[in-house]
């Protein structure tokens, strides 16, 4: 190599693992969040992790009987069992003695607040240790874009048309998991790859139920084209839709905070499935945004330090 | 990053002896060559970057490896486009497919 | 070691004598004996496992998945509704080709809320690829669940199974249980090595979408299996007679050889039929009783070899397939296609009512003075 192309190649700094576990072939959608979240959560878990897949985006995405893309043992499972399968992996893997694989459970959205809130529950209570991670795109997406419970205010589905979008706010699924006392939850977004990784990577360090919330957009589920993927996730997090922030065992800490969080209708407008919202319903999301991120910093304020 | 490319094989079932008692996989996605998704391609002006790193970050496939500058993998390149915008030198053109 | 155990107790012993790693339990009237027995066990450490206190039958299942695809044995137990809430993990585990074993206590379905033995909840579940036997008695269910696992696990058969017991006739009731020795247990059942399973070392996917250019192979394969476990299941029960002392195979044939008429019934009416085939012998009619243990893989060479010499046959079912008639009549009928013996559908025994020798005596009175019907209902208040 010469010496130009030597101090060149001294320059490349990555903020990422190099290793790439995910093959490309796979069958995600053009611009894909979901894609992108497997592709770090792999980075940061290593290959001795198995995970357990319910009927999501990527029961389709890691491709058909004979193939796969994802690199680790997959166990795909029915919808509503992430969380039961990934505890009977874990328990397995601890009565075989082998402690340093990560039991991983990857669902989608419907998988996780709708169906399989019940295993998630159960896995949760009984502090099977598991990270659970939910990529969340918003709807029931590998189906056709109809709601769930993640559907946030305001959104076109199928299930919810223009004339009777989606009404009502996304279950707050991290307060959901704060209630069962696990010691590891946290919001993540595919656009703030260093943070998502050292994330899974914390994690994968602390023993019980781990829970990660992925903001995952989508580009033929909320209506954006697909090069926009990154700018939309960025979006969520700078106007405070999507906030990031840790809870360590009942512990809050908000990890990024901007003096001035810009309109939320800068990230509503960059998407197709918000476009039928009059100002006056922007506003009243708007007004939505803006209780929950105050109400956010209390729960900081008041439970940011452990509790004698 | 080896220079020769390897692509498994094409995993051939002619009939019911040859395949598991259950569907497991029997080998790689990467048989699955994307190219075909595209209709416009991202193509790197080297002069322009800068060695950030962004584009290899934020592809979702891979279809990047961080060498330098980066190469983009045209077999799984699905033209997603997200590299062209998210590069913050504009290194990063988008050309027609199928010039 | 001889030991008096109810069938609950049997099954849980049965299950810890087999060496199980992870046992995914939730409780239901009448199996919940055998949940708490096995976390007492596990608490005492007489078992090195996992009891997964699991929220829902329907999680038990699933954990038992992932942990048999992870490489350890699994154990389960559940009952009428428990078992129907867990129907979509029944079709997984036989289509993943898991091993496990599942004590079901055959209890009625509801509405009404009924605790009381029946068997609509574990034939509802005949297509769902499980190999599904019936139990007479609480030797028979230590004794099964033991070899449940051998013939599960066998390469060419890798199916689960479905080990039926009547709620209370077995499940509470107290016999005389031998636990043979744990090492001869041991050597009987080496411990679980799968080929396939999910190792780090070598990733693979299991459970992918599935196109029509493979997936009908795949059931294909398992129809095979269930072909091939018939001769396991014989393979295995003689194995199981040379070092414990007891035989078993697909059916049990008591007093066929020379009978004019043979009943047919399974689980604990089984039992009943023996001792009124005795008495009935005493009085000098010539009745048999082929005993069903297996009705899934379907012993058609036994019933069609042993029914195919009686002069008058009787099915004894304790379900009806509403609809149609009793299930294990269907089947058999299907069986004899094309043989002239004439066969009678006894429906008995349905939501627990209890089936006492005289209603077998007069099942068989009934076949002596009436012509073949496919329902005949015994004991029902009309």
């Amino acid at each position: 190599m010469s010496a130009e192309a030597e101090t060149k190649k001294r320059k490349i700094k990555l903020t990422i693992p190099e290793e790439e576990i995910m093959s490309p072939g796979h069958l995600a959608c053009q611009g894909c969040g979901g894609a992108l979240a497997m592709r770090y959560a792999l980075k940061a878990l290593g290959r001795k992790t198995i995970m357990a897949i319910p009927a999501c985006c990527w029961s389709v995405i890691d491709g058909p009987f004979p193939y796969s893309a994802a690199g680790i043992p997959i166990h795909h499972s029915a919808f509503e069992t992430a969380a039961s399968t990934a505890s009977g992996i874990s328990h397995a893997l601890s009565q075989l003695g082998q402690d340093d694989v990560t039991a991983l459970a990857w669902a989608g959205d419907g998988g996780t607040f709708d169906i399989g809130i019940q295993a998630l529950s159960g896995a949760a209570e009984r502090g099977d240790n598991i990270i659970y991670i939910v990529y969340d795109n918003e709807a029931y997406m590998n189906t056709g874009i109809q709601r769930s419970s993640a559907t946030p205010h305001g959104a076109w589905t199928t299930t919810t048309p223009v004339k009777h979008y989606k009404r009502g706010p996304k279950k707050n699924i991290i307060e959901i998991m704060v209630a069962h006392h696990i010691p590891y939850c946290a919001t993540a977004n595919i656009a703030y790859p260093e943070d998502l990784i050292r994330k899974v990577k914390k994690a994968k360090e602390i023993k019980g139920t781990k829970f990660l919330h992925i903001h995952s957009p989508c580009p033929p589920g909320w209506k954006y084209p697909p090069n926009i993927t990154i700018k939309v996730a960025r979006l969520a997090t700078e106007t405070n839709a999507f906030p990031l922030y840790e809870v360590e065992s009942g512990v809050y800490k908000i990890n990024k905070k901007r003096k001035n969080p810009k309109p939320v209708s800068e990230y509503l407008k960059l998407q197709g499935r918000f476009r039928h919202l009059t100002e006056e319903e922007i506003e009243y999301i708007q007004g939505e945004v803006n209780k929950n991120w105050r109400r956010l910093l209390k729960l900081e304020e008041v439970f940011g330090e452990p509790l004698e | 990053m080896s220079d020769k490319k390897e692509y498994p094989e094409v995993i051939d079932i002619k009939s019911a002896d040859d395949m598991p008692p259950m569907p497991v996989s029997l080998g790689s996605m990467r048989t699955n060559k994307t190219a075909s998704w595209r209709s416009i391609r991202p193509v790197i002006i080297e002069e322009k970057c800068k060695l950030c790193m962004i584009c290899w970050k934020y592809c979702p496939e891979p279809a990047i490896v961080p060498t330098c500058p980066p190469t983009i993998d045209y077999d799984y390149c699905k033209g997603c486009g997200i590299c062209i915008e998210e590069c913050p030198f504009d290194a990063i053109v988008s050309e027609k497919e199928g010039k | 070691m001889k030991k008096v155990l109810t069938g609950n107790f049997a099954a849980a012993y049965g299950a810890a004598a087999a060496r199980v790693k992870i046992i995914p339990a939730y409780p239901i009237t009448p199996q919940t004996t055998i949940v708490e027995i096995m976390s007492e066990i596990v608490a005492d450490g007489l078992l090195d496992a996992d009891f997964v206190k699991v929220e829902s039958e329907h999680s038990a299942l699933a954990a038992c998945i992932g942990a048999q695809a992870t490489g350890a044995r699994t154990f389960t137990a559940t009952s009428a509704q428990g078992l129907a809430l867990m129907h979509e993990m029944l079709h997984w585990a036989a289509r993943d080709r898991l091993p496990i074993v599942l004590a079901n206590v055959n209890r009625a379905m509801a509405p009404g809320w009924s605790i009381w033995a029946d068997v609509t909840d574990s034939i509802a579940q005949r297509d769902t690829g499980w190999m599904q036997m019936y139990c007479e008695n609480n030797q028979e269910v230590f004794d099964t669940i033991l070899m449940s696992y051998k013939i599960g696990e066998n390469e060419d058969v890798l199916l689960p199974t479905l080990v039926n017991l009547d709620a209370f006739f077995l499940s509470h009731t107290s016999q005389i249980v031998d636990m043979y020795e744990q090492k001869k247990i041991d050597k009987f059942l080496p411990p679980y090595r799968p080929k396939l399973k999910l190792d780090v070392n070598d990733p693979r996917a299991f459970g992918a979408l599935t196109s029509p250019e493979h997936y009908y192979e795949f059931s294909y394969k398992m129809q095979i299996a269930h072909q091939r476990a018939k001769e396991v299941i014989r393979e295995v029960g003689k194995e199981f007679s040379e070092t414990f002392g007891r035989e078993y195979g697909l059916t049990e044939n008591y007093r066929c050889d020379d009978a004019e008429i043979i009943l047919v019934s399974y689980g604990t009416i089984a039992g009943t039929t023996k001792d009124a085939i005795d008495r009935m012998r005493d009085k000098g009619i010539s009745v048999g009783l082929l005993k069903i243990r297996y009705f899934r893989p379907f012993p058609e060479k036994e019933v069609c070899q042993i029914l195919g010499r009686a002069e008058k046959v009787g099915v004894i079912d304790r379900a009806v397939s509403f609809g149609h008639e009793g299930p294990f009549f269907s089947e058999i009928k299907a069986s004899m296609y094309g043989s002239n013996v004439p066969l009678y559908g006894f429906i008995t025994g349905l939501g627990g009512r209890d089936v006492s020798i005289s209603n077998i005596e007069s099942m068989v009175s009934h076949m002596q003075d009436n012509e073949p019907s496919n329902l005949i209902w015994i004991g029902v208040k009309k």
